[in-house]
């Protein structure tokens, strides 16, 4: 499927399954990445894509399986009372591998005290502790990227939102990610934002840079992967290229969703 | 008709001054220690960690709950019979004061902590951040933002609350309005200059506090409507 036999995965994700209670909301995802690729995740809500790409840098805990990142598997077996097997994770782990996937939110979750440059220097001077000088370079270099190094001082509130979501985004690539993650990056942005932010992921995707998608946007995602994966009941129901799973599905589920899904154009 | 005269007030004000340094000596001191503390038990609540948390949340419990005026009798009293320590009056009352102000404090800032959006713990630990560079970096200076209020409020009651020093005789400003009302027989003048004097006092502290929010509040939210 990734094309090149010799490319080892990036991200390898078996068997991974998430419940909150009684509540199974994600039952056996099996999953490669390999560096470049781009993925759509599309699916119902309630589908388990949002929580899926919320494992992958451990925002949630999985309850069960393992991922690897780069051929390292995360986290240590551990052997239940009853004999079982689980996986525990150490926070200082989770901690440092969350520096090289970077997220971005559906709700910016930009630190409204710090201006946008101050914002996108975060992580450079407190996590990596980088020097004010080149944080701030760094960080102008990225703004620059997104469009928006004349916002550099100002505050979040005087922001738009699709500036916000663009500022959100620098952020997470001053950290040099391996992997970026977006979350309905553009679920809450007035429709005439949305084109702004898409531009940015599209810029992103040129650059060969390795993502996952989670997004509502058929029409972009058409366009934006390589590969698109429809989840349906916690499980990967359908995947293949944007050509195979949204022009021509096979599984009636991912037919169904696809004419309930308001009219896109490609 | 009465005949008010503040003529022997202000011949005596010296008294009422050191009344006043007096007062701001236990307030300043019972703040300096009580926000440091507060947000000590605060942090030791919100871990969840029952050794840490328990003991915290019986100690804000015990001194939110008991009178202001008993805690000081114990500091004062009780101690140095139990633990054999020789309390000066002003001890008593910085002690007293400042873990009864950490309480107070402890739950205001736990209030502001547990405000803030789980979105803002997440983007910090998206960037890679401990959980304790989130807390000092995201979510405290969030937090001490919308606190301010609440924080000036507690310290205003504190400053009211010191009044009752004076059964330690320890000489604050109305314990010395008490002994000048006794020495010029001209209490109503010298108890209305002490409220005088404690209003000109927490007035200007609630302007600075109003200024400090409206200026803070350039960052957006703001809580001065």
């Amino acid at each position: 499927m990734n094309g090149n036999p010799d490319m080892r995965a990036l991200l390898r994700v078996g068997g991974l399954e998430k419940r909150f209670g009684e509540n199974a909301v994600l039952r056996g995802i099996d999953l490669e990445v390999t560096a470049g690729d781009r993925i759509a995740i599309i699916g119902a809500s309630g589908s388990g894509k949002s929580t899926l790409l919320r494992c992958l840098n451990f925002m949630e805990l999985p309850t069960a399986g393992r991922i690897e990142l780069d051929g390292v598997a995360v986290g240590s077996e551990r052997r239940r009372g009853d004999g079982s097997i689980e996986r525990v994770y150490a926070e200082a782990e989770l901690t440092r591998l969350r520096r090289r996937i970077g997220m971005v939110f559906q709700q910016f979750n930009l630190f409204p005290h710090m201006t946008a440059i101050g914002n996108v220097m975060e992580g450079l001077r407190t996590v990596l502790r980088r020097p004010a000088a080149e944080a701030r370079a760094r960080a102008l270099v990225e703004l620059t990227r997104v469009g928006l190094a004349d916002k550099a001082e100002e505050y979040p509130a005087r922001l738009s939102g699709g500036q916000k979501q663009r500022v959100a985004i620098a952020r997470a690539l001053a950290l040099d990610p391996e992997i970026l993650l977006f979350d309905e990056p553009t679920s809450s942005l007035d429709p005439e934002l949305v084109g702004e932010v898409l531009a940015v992921i599209r810029s992103l995707a040129e650059e060969g840079r390795t993502m996952l998608l989670v997004t509502h946007e058929l029409g972009f995602a058409y366009h934006f992967a390589s590969r698109v994966l429809f989840l349906a009941d916690g499980v990967i129901h359908e995947q293949g290229s944007p050509e195979e799973v949204l022009k021509h599905p096979r599984e009636a589920r991912t037919q169904a969703f696809l004419a309930r899904h308001r009219a896109f154009s490609f | 008709m009465y005949q008010w005269d503040f003529a022997p007030v202000l011949a005596n004000f010296d008294l009422l001054a050191l009344g006043l340094l007096n007062t701001f000596a236990v307030t300043g001191t019972a703040l300096a220690f009580g926000v440091p503390l507060g947000l000590a038990l605060a942090l030791a609540r919100l871990t969840g960690k029952p050794l840490l948390a328990w003991p915290a949340g019986l100690l804000i419990e015990v001194f939110r709950t008991t009178p202001p005026l008993v805690q000081l009798f114990w500091f004062f009293f009780a101690l140095p019979i139990l633990i054999r320590v020789e309390m000066t009056p002003f001890m008593a009352a910085a002690a007293t004061f400042s873990i009864q102000s950490a309480a107070f404090f402890a739950e205001v800032f736990r209030g502001g902590i547990v405000s803030i959006e789980r979105g803002q713990w997440e983007a910090g630990r998206a960037i890679g951040m401990t959980h304790s560079q989130a807390m000092r970096r995201i979510i405290l200076p969030q937090a001490v933002k919308r606190m301010i209020p609440a924080f000036m409020e507690r310290a205003i009651e504190l400053m009211k609350t010191t009044t009752l020093v004076a059964v330690v005789s320890y000489a604050d400003l109305l314990y010395q309005a008490n002994e000048l009302a006794q020495k010029t027989f001209r209490p109503l003048e010298v108890l209305t200059v002490a409220a005088l004097l404690y209003f000109v006092c927490i007035f200007a502290v609630s302007l600075a506090s109003r200024a400090l929010e409206r200026r803070l509040a350039v960052s957006g939210e703001t809580t001065v409507r």
